[in-house]
């Protein structure tokens, strides 16, 4: 039930989009077509749902302080939570990397269509992100939890580009003022498409 | 930080600083292609810590430095990088940046560091750094891509100051903190949608419909 309340949180609630900005970038630039859009998130939620256990692992086990304790009892008083932001950004471009190797020699299909997409997602603030506030828990997460939200998260973020594709084109033909065609009229449609996601904000089972 | 200004100093020796072309690199970035407005890169940190004006400059600094110095670094590094890993090279380089900033800013404006939390980190992955390794500092001199990167970071600053401003003066009533209406004698409830996620798009918007509508820059649609 907690893991079905979490999982249900992090995909309307603390929405990676609507209610932190994350993975902006490629969230406004690949959502001007609907299958390109879903193929991105696909993307998005394999790897955020990989990733985050990941880190959650490295985190237990490497950077915490006094996490190394299972080496030996030289290493219990030490703290590498400093290495923390290139532990993680190296795991997100190594998996990535691989996903991407491994995609291409079993599937060449799904390559075709999700390929391109693949090296686009290691610079995705989304997926940092989501390691990141994954680590800021209070309580902290196990690693059950830790599977769902990461998950969970991704399945938010492709809820959001594929809504934002699908309004995007229907957008083409209506008769928006020139200087605030593309851009400006995206960020409009953002912030309402946010609004209407506030009506999640303390919803629980 | 200091680093970065000891690096301007040595391009200084090198080549006219501001010859007029690498005077374009510094000025473009701030109207005709600005990264947040125009080129549509790290949208994400431009929305989220703008509620306040304070934060929204800690960040400006922090991106500027740590565009500036890894564009300089990986101009350096340029030809000996292997094509196909380069994105993990300047990934690293990155974060070592983000890291001593993320540790000075820690240990200097404690209570700003708290209010950015995770988008201090977020750095590395901030579309701005990344867009311009790959987009201009994989091909040019140490010289231009640190100036290149500054002038980026400009930018970025100046539209996180532009909606900071709107945020906190429309949403709390203050300006980096000091209660402008109170001084007046007016009274001003707040607008809690300024705050909000909503809000902050909303005005991002705004600001690239009237910006658009000044310089004439248009897209199909």
């Amino acid at each position: 039930m907690d893991l079905i309340n979490l999982g249900v949180r992090s995909i309307f609630v603390d929405n990676m989009i609507f209610a932190y900005f994350l993975g902006m970038c490629s969230f406004l630039a690949i959502s001007k077509k609907v299958t390109t859009a879903f193929g991105l998130g696909m993307a998005v939620v394999f790897v955020l749902g990989v990733t985050v256990p990941l880190n959650w692992l490295i985190q237990e086990y490497v950077l915490n302080p006094g996490a190394l304790a299972w080496l030996g009892s030289d290493f219990a008083s030490m703290d590498l939570g400093f290495l923390q932001f290139i532990v993680f950004i190296s795991v997100i471009a190594a998996v990535v990397q691989l996903t991407e190797m491994a995609v291409e020699k079993f599937s060449p299909a799904l390559y075709g269509s999700l390929g391109i997409f693949l090296p686009l997602i290691a610079v995705n603030c989304a997926i940092l992100g989501g390691a990141l506030f994954m680590v800021g828990k209070n309580p902290p997460f196990n690693f059950a939890q830790s599977v769902v939200y990461g998950v969970g998260s991704g399945i938010g973020w492709m809820l959001a580009i594929v809504a934002l594709a699908g309004v995007r084109e229907k957008m083409k033909y209506s008769n928006v003022p020139a200087p605030l065609r593309g851009l400006g009229i995206t960020f409009i449609l953002v912030g309402l498409m946010s609004l209407g996601f506030l009506s999640f904000l303390g919803f629980s089972l | 930080m200091s680093t970065a200004v000891a690096e301007v100093a040595e391009v200084k020796k090198s080549e006219p600083l501001f010859s007029k072309k690498n005077k374009k690199l510094i000025t473009n970035p701030l109207d005709i292609d600005n990264p947040v407005t125009v080129q549509v890169l790290g949208i994400c940190s431009a929305l989220a810590v703008t509620t306040q004006m304070k934060p929204a400059l800690v960040m400006a600094i922090a991106l500027t430095v740590v565009t500036a110095s890894s564009n300089f670094i990986i101009s350096i590094m340029r030809n000996s990088i292997p094509g196909r890993i380069r994105i993990i090279v300047q990934l690293a380089v990155v974060s070592l940046w983000v890291i001593l900033v993320d540790q000075l800013l820690k240990a200097y404006v404690y209570d700003v560091w708290k209010q950015l939390s995770v988008f201090i980190g977020l750095i590395i992955t901030n579309c701005i750094v990344m867009g311009r390794l790959e987009a201009y500092a994989m091909g040019n001199k140490p010289g231009p891509s640190l100036l290149d990167g500054l002038g980026n970071g400009f930018g970025y600053g100046l539209i996180l100051l532009i909606v900071a401003f709107f945020r906190e003066l429309l949403g709390g009533g203050s300006i980096f903190g000091f209660k402008v209406f109170e001084a007046m004698n007016i009274s001003y409830q707040g607008n809690g949608l300024m705050l909000l996620p909503a809000g902050a798009c909303v005005i991002v918007g705004v600001v690239i419909w009237v910006q658009r509508s000044l310089n004439g820059y248009r897209e199909t649609h």
